[in-house]
């Protein structure tokens, strides 16, 4: 009965960690092309969730479309946001950019209590989806078996695009000097803009996955949000697939620990950054900027 | 580029006697307010203000960006309403826990957030003060949704009674001016120019020899203490410590506090307390939501006023003068 909870909690924690991944690497390709860290990346998270919850009750769109369309509706929501208010601070200190995107946040997550208050609402489980299988050691609900292998492929298949396809290599290259590969005959302001819409996309696309499991709620993304900004300070910025690691495995540990110390598994992740903080102040896949 | 700070306020040019005239307007402000405004408000309002002149302090004068003071402020207040209500501490002592309390937080949060600078630096302080709320919700004598309620303010050096709203708002002032001079003495010390010299090159700061970090650090510290102060206050004065005061919400009406009314400036965080507490009364009155409203003026101040109000002021003042 203990395996049961023991593996029931791994998958609650892996479930978990792959959203933190989905985040956290959002949040490290935008930082890497706009040194920004956009604060608006948990309301990009709910606004998924939302979305897909909107499309359902109001236009009877399901599940299988709207995880396509829900994290496309979403980017094109951040990429509005970028080319009109975003873009105005990328000459100023990028602390500015931190506090903009915080405001947007709040203005986001204001606007959903205010309309849908902060009781959450259900979400169904996609049909074909439902039920779960036994596999001897563990009880697994099939739709948390299609998350993990949803969130896992879209990461590492994120970490291939940019690492792999020459697409990416123009990525990495706008990352380390713009004006140069713009002279190239790149489209860099284009190229951002994708990257942008894409990383926010990744949030969406969490937000979605996370509807049926959790409640569509306005504050979900805010609970998030600290999480990631601690799996971030942990990993360190500079390393796509450190973001995807550092994200799964504080999953993991934070579902481990409700096995075994339940009151603190909220405070694991935050234990753990201070302690990375006093031993690797770059975090564990970072380098000093 | 670094962040924009007014060093313009008219006490910083030596010009004593608008410093002066402004002081005395001020004071006579403080002390006649309570016969036009209801007082529990102005209670309100000079917590807020002397936490955002706290949090002024760390980003004005160290150029540190915290976006999870609450934890020192909503510390402080959880301690001084435990120890007014349950451990029977008179109001004085009952403030000097809660402060303590949060110069501690502000110890232990400094040494592990000053390891970073910028943008991990106010990531770091988010995640510990979300930290400081899940303790808040899970330990018990905080109550996690209820809060401590109905904290007794009790008597001041067991003499003044402090149920008498009056009484209370003029402890409570004589509490704000007290921290306020000690912000603007700060600011004026060697200790001030140093921290500002940090803020624009820490790197030539650290090869000319200063203990860098110990400096971020001590104001730091200096500044937690500060807020836990005025949370401490808030909490007896208005008899109550609730999750909102360590929630990210408050965190970020404070940074909206400080840039409203002028990063850097030594009135700005006043004026910017006195307008978002005046206007989160008004709207939470007839229905708006408060967050959209707050997170819009925010997103203005930061694209188009990014001197805040005092600051726009005190520069225009200044290239009228220098003409």
């Amino acid at each position: 009965m203990s395996m049961m909870a023991l593996f029931a909690q791994l998958l609650v924690g892996l479930i978990n960690g792959s959203f933190y991944a989905m985040l956290s690497l959002g949040l490290a390709i935008i930082f890497g092309l706009l040194g920004i860290v956009n604060a608006a990346q948990g309301a990009f998270y709910m606004l998924g969730a939302f979305f897909s919850w909107m499309l359902l009750q109001y236009l009877g769109v399901g599940y299988w479309p709207s995880l396509i369309l829900s994290p496309i509706l979403v980017a094109i929501v951040g990429i509005a946001l970028e080319r009109t208010l975003i873009r105005q601070v990328y000459n100023l200190d990028h602390l500015y950019g931190l506090l903009l995107t915080l405001g947007l946040f709040q203005i986001i997550q204001g606007l959903f209590v205010y309309w849908y208050g902060t009781a959450g609402q259900p979400y169904p489980t996609p049909p074909g989806l439902t039920g779960g299988h036994n596999l001897g050691f563990m009880f697994l609900p099939t739709y948390r078996g299609w998350v993990v292998v949803a969130s896992l492929t879209v990461c590492f298949g994120t970490w291939w695009a940019i690492e792999k396809t020459s697409l990416g290599a123009y990525l990495r290259a706008a990352t380390e000097n713009p004006t140069l590969v713009r002279a190239f005959g790149v489209n860099v302001p284009m190229l951002v803009t994708l990257a942008f819409g894409g990383g926010i996309a990744l949030a969406g696309f969490a937000g979605v996955l996370a509807a049926p499991i959790y409640q569509v709620n306005p504050l979900m993304g805010a609970n998030i949000l600290t999480i990631v900004f601690a799996v971030v300070v942990i990993g360190g910025f500079g390393s796509i697939l450190g973001a995807i690691v550092t994200g799964l495995v504080l999953g993991v540990l934070e579902g481990l620990s409700k096995v075994f110390y339940p009151e603190a598994s909220n405070m694991v992740i935050f234990a753990i950054m201070i302690v990375v903080l006093m031993i690797k102040p770059a975090g564990l896949f970072g380098r000093e900027r | 580029m670094a962040i924009e700070i007014g060093t313009a306020a008219p006490a910083d040019t030596g010009d004593r006697a608008t410093a002066l005239i402004l002081g005395a307007i001020g004071l006579a402000i403080l002390i006649g307010a309570p016969f036009v405004v209801y007082p529990i408000f102005l209670i309100d309002l000079l917590c807020m203000a002397l936490f955002a002149c706290a949090y002024n302090l760390l980003i004005g004068g160290g150029g540190l960006l915290s976006i999870g003071h609450a934890a020192f402020w909503g510390g402080g207040a959880y301690i001084a309403a435990q120890s007014a209500k349950i451990w029977g501490f008179n109001f004085e002592f009952a403030i000097l826990a809660g402060t303590a309390t949060a110069a501690f937080l502000g110890l232990i949060a400094g040494i592990v957030a000053i390891r970073r600078n910028g943008l991990i630096f106010a990531m770091v302080t988010l995640a510990l003060s979300q930290a400081v709320f899940f303790l808040a919700l899970r330990l018990p004598f905080t109550h996690a949704e209820d809060g401590i309620q109905a904290v007794p303010r009790g008597w001041l050096f067991g003499v003044v009674d402090l149920r008498n709203n009056l009484a209370m708002y003029y402890v409570t002032a004589a509490i704000f001016l007290a921290g306020f001079l000690l912000v603007a003495r700060v600011w004026h010390s060697p200790f001030g120019q140093v921290l500002r010299a940090i803020k624009d090159n820490q790197p030539r700061m650290v090869s000319l020899g200063y203990p860098v970090d110990r400096y971020k650090l001590m104001n730091f510290v200096l500044s937690a203490t500060l807020a836990g102060l005025a949370g401490s206050l808030k909490a007896v004065a208005l008899s109550l410590a609730t999750l909102t005061d360590v929630d990210f919400t408050t965190s970020i009406a404070v940074v909206l506090m400080v840039l409203l009314g002028g990063l850097g400036t030594l009135m700005g965080p006043v004026v910017g307390a006195a307008l978002i507490v005046t206007m989160d009364t008004y709207l939470s009155g007839i229905g708006v939501p408060v967050p959209v409203v707050t997170g819009v003026i925010f997103v203005l101040i930061i694209l188009v006023f990014r001197r805040g109000i005092v600051g726009e002021f005190a520069y225009h003042w200044h290239r009228l003068r220098s003409r």
